[in-house]
């Protein structure tokens, strides 16, 4: 099959969508930053923070992580299986209602819908519209996977199919509510068990959304962008059964010393210290890969973007099992420490990776090199040290916090008021903000990059439909 | 490398199997569970939420509040002390969705009903800084603006489950929004039975003030005072929500009576502050307060 007949245009749709809905959440999430610390920043009802910090998680995980997640999906379908997405209609079909729906989900969070449930915020006639957007999408992606012209799946297709697969159990159950009316439900679960199922969704939709997707656009893209071949097929084997089957098991390390049933929390946490061990198969995998040639790191700019996103998965899933553990879950739990860990997660792992991928994937489309390495460069410096700042900061203060909750003076009592420690956080979180500014600059040379490419690919295309006319 | 012809080449076996995997971990963890008693306790006086406190529980929703305050006490030392008896499962039989939360930007409320009186509430919603100069929290200013929507909120106790009468409805009916969160918050964690965490005993405290004509102690106590206790007693201590302490001081009251009424507060009246302040902090506001009479 020549592949110059193959149709990228839903995979682009996606990949500009999901940049849009990616900025306004950058920006958001900004302007909760100075919340924080300032509560004059808080506009009325509608840019409140309670308000405000839920459409900052949504609109980054549905719209910028997922909006990705579902054009780069396609396209590596589309080179796995070697042919055209065979139900292209519905894939732009998908594209325009992923839009509209987030429109809608993003207005409904505005006025207040909100299920109260992290990750899972949407109300049920948004739930619906997702569900039926996530069967969009497994259609037409199974769908070429049983039409594939290759015989063996990558292992970037089986991430991609426990994905499927995974997501699509746990976006129903955890939404199971009784509808009173059109705007209002109340979870089918109650209290504890309530609790057992949300943390259940919540820790797999980090697992299935942040993890699995962007460890089948890591396998893929890596080799690809290097031209180093994946260092171990058994590796990845192994990495990929035991983490799926572990991460199941995991939830319940959200609710340590809750009054969740002991022995859950206690499985949880067995199991998340297991998981270091498929995390790290990866990472391991990784650097392996890249070992074949460290030179790489110097000569082809994409290296490092790969090498540093495993770097922070390898970091993350090391920071993860340690703050399932009782004793220092009883330090660090609720406090500025955990923001902190997801934000290396999602600003270090998941976005490197992703605008890694972006790197390739646009100038394939249009057949043409990057607008700008050095751009690509200063974006990935930017980023790295505004991700850095950020966690770090946040480590800091949220030891800060967690030991000040617990101090205690000779006579007994609590040596700090709550006012004393949230004070404390301050400087911390103005340092926060600035870090976040550095990385959201630097995901806009990102975005710069993209779209000169973009015109730089089109301008070639003109040319060349030129000289053939 | 060769491929023969493995599971990573069939789709439907390979996909049954992805299916399986995740299942395992799913079902022990998630979904058995259920169908034990250990995850449906109820405590004996435990009672459903009525539409005012309903509606109320549903605006903590709608603004977000969770994503400040928790309400679960761990069972920890200096969670107890800080905020009360920590959280029992029974207590959240009614909790659709559970609200424990995962971050205390703001304190737990899972104790705070009837700590404070309903004026307390009313008017830290409106502006919480005028409780605590430092605060990060928003102000809520348009909840009191806003009527409770009575047939919205039938459906919702009907979906529920929920009991309600003639009256719920007639008192619903003229609530606004402020006042259904002040009746829920005033309703979280009360099937418990109240203890304090701490209670001086009076013959524990010193009959006069150890740090009387501290100079230092005069200005600690000035500004725990001004950070902590101006929001109910007035900027000025000439009162509030709480009484004037300046009359209270002219009265020259015996500073061991000062320092138990800090220390131990008056249920639903005032929170006693005994785990919160160490002994020192207690007598510098005890200092404090004794020098508005002078």
């Amino acid at each position: 099959m020549n592949e110059y007949s193959y149709d990228y245009r839903t995979v682009q749709g996606f990949i500009l969508s999901a940049i849009f809905w990616g900025v306004i959440g950058l920006v958001i999430g900004l302007l909760i930053s100075v919340q924080m610390w300032d509560a004059n920043f808080n506009f009325g009802e509608y840019f409140s923070f309670g308000r405000l910090r839920t459409i900052h998680t949504n609109v980054l995980a549905y719209g910028l992580g997922i909006g990705a997640e579902f054009g780069i999906f396609y396209y590596l379908t589309i080179r796995l299986t070697k042919r055209n997405l065979v139900l292209g209609k519905l894939a732009r079909f998908h594209l325009w209602l992923f839009n509209v729906g987030m429109v809608l989900a993003t207005f409904t969070l505005f006025i207040g819908m909100n299920q109260s449930l992290e990750y899972a915020e949407f109300e049920w006639p948004i739930d619906i519209a997702i569900v039926i957007l996530w069967v969009i999408f497994t259609i037409v992606i199974l769908t070429n996977i049983f039409k594939r012209k290759e015989e063996h799946m990558y292992v970037s297709l089986w991430y991609i199919i426990a994905t499927l697969i995974a997501v699509a159990i746990l976006y129903i159950v955890n939404n199971l509510h009784i509808p009173a009316t059109l705007t209002k439900s109340y979870h089918l679960f109650a209290g504890t068990n309530s609790a057992n199922v949300e943390w259940w969704y919540g820790h797999n939709a980090v697992g299935f959304l942040f993890t699995t997707p962007i460890l089948a656009m890591f396998y893929y893209f890596l080799p690809k962008a290097t031209g180093l071949p994946l260092y171990s097929h058994r590796l990845s084997i192994i990495s990929f059964w035991s983490l799926i089957f572990a991460y199941l098991w995991t939830g319940a390390h959200h609710l340590v010393y809750t009054p969740l049933p002991d022995w859950i929390q206690t499985l949880g946490i067995v199991f998340t210290l297991f998981l270091i061990a498929p995390s790290w198969g990866s990472v391991i995998n990784g650097y392996f890969t890249v070992d074949a040639d460290w030179s790489k790191m110097r000569t082809n700019y994409l290296t490092k973007f790969f090498v540093l996103g495993i770097t922070f998965y390898g970091l993350q899933t090391i920071q993860g099992p340690s703050q399932g553990i009782r004793v220092i879950s009883s330090l660090i739990h609720y406090t500025d420490w955990v923001p902190g860990h997801v934000h290396m997660g999602t600003m270090g792992w998941v976005t490197m990776i992703i605008c890694a991928s972006v790197y390739v994937i646009i100038p394939h489309i249009y057949k043409t090199e990057i607008f700008s390495e050095k751009v690509a460069n200063i974006h990935f410096w930017l980023v790295l040290v505004g991700q850095l700042m950020f966690s770090i900061t946040m480590w800091v203060t949220g030891i800060q916090q967690g030991a000040m909750w617990k101090m205690t003076n000779a006579d007994g009592s609590l040596k700090y008021t709550f006012m004393e420690t949230l004070v404390g956080n301050y400087p911390y979180w103005q340092m926060r903000t600035v870090a976040g500014v550095i990385f959201v600059v630097g995901m806009l040379f990102f975005v710069y990059n993209v779209f000169m490419t973009i015109r730089k690919g089109m301008a070639k295309a003109a040319l060349a439909d030129a000289k053939a006319a | 490398m060769s491929h023969k012809k493995d599971i990573y080449s069939k789709t439907i076996p390979f996909a049954l199997m992805v299916a399986v995997t995740i299942l395992i971990g799913t079902i022990v963890t998630t979904i058995a569970p259920m169908f034990t008693k250990g995850m449906h306790p109820k405590l004996e006086n435990l009672q459903p939420y009525t539409m005012l406190e309903l509606a109320g529980r549903d605006i903590y929703q709608k603004e977000g509040c969770v994503n400040c305050h928790t309400q679960t006490v761990r069972p920890l030392k200096a969670d107890v002390l800080r905020y009360g008896d920590y959280s029992k499962a029974g207590e959240f039989a009614y909790d659709r969705p559970f609200l424990w939360g995962s971050k205390r930007t703001g304190p737990d409320l899972a104790r705070i009903g009837g700590k404070y009186p309903d004026e307390w509430h009313i008017q830290h919603m409106e502006n919480p800084q005028a409780f605590f100069p430092k605060s990060n929290m928003p102000k809520y200013p348009w909840l009191k603006e806003r009527a409770i929507n009575v047939n919205e909120m039938k459906a919702r106790m009907d979906a529920l489950g929920f009991p309600y009468t003639e009256e719920d409805v007639a008192q619903a009916a003229e609530s606004t929004e402020l006042d259904a969160m002040v009746a829920y918050l005033q309703i979280i964690g009360t099937a418990v039975e109240k203890e304090g965490a701490m209670v001086i005993e009076e013959d524990s405290v010193e009959d006069e003030n150890p740090l009387a004509g501290n100079a230092a102690a005069l200005e600690e106590g000035k500004a725990l005072y001004a950070a902590e206790c101006a929001g109910c007693h007035g900027v000025n201590a000439e009162g509030n929500i709480g009484g004037s302490l300046v009359d209270y001081a002219a009265a020259e009251p015996a500073s061991r009576d000062t320092y138990l009424v800090i220390a131990n507060g008056y249920e639903g009246v005032m929170p006693g502050f005994a785990s919160s302040f160490s002994k020192e902090r207690i007598w510098a506001l005890v200092e404090y307060i004794e020098s508005l009479g002078k």
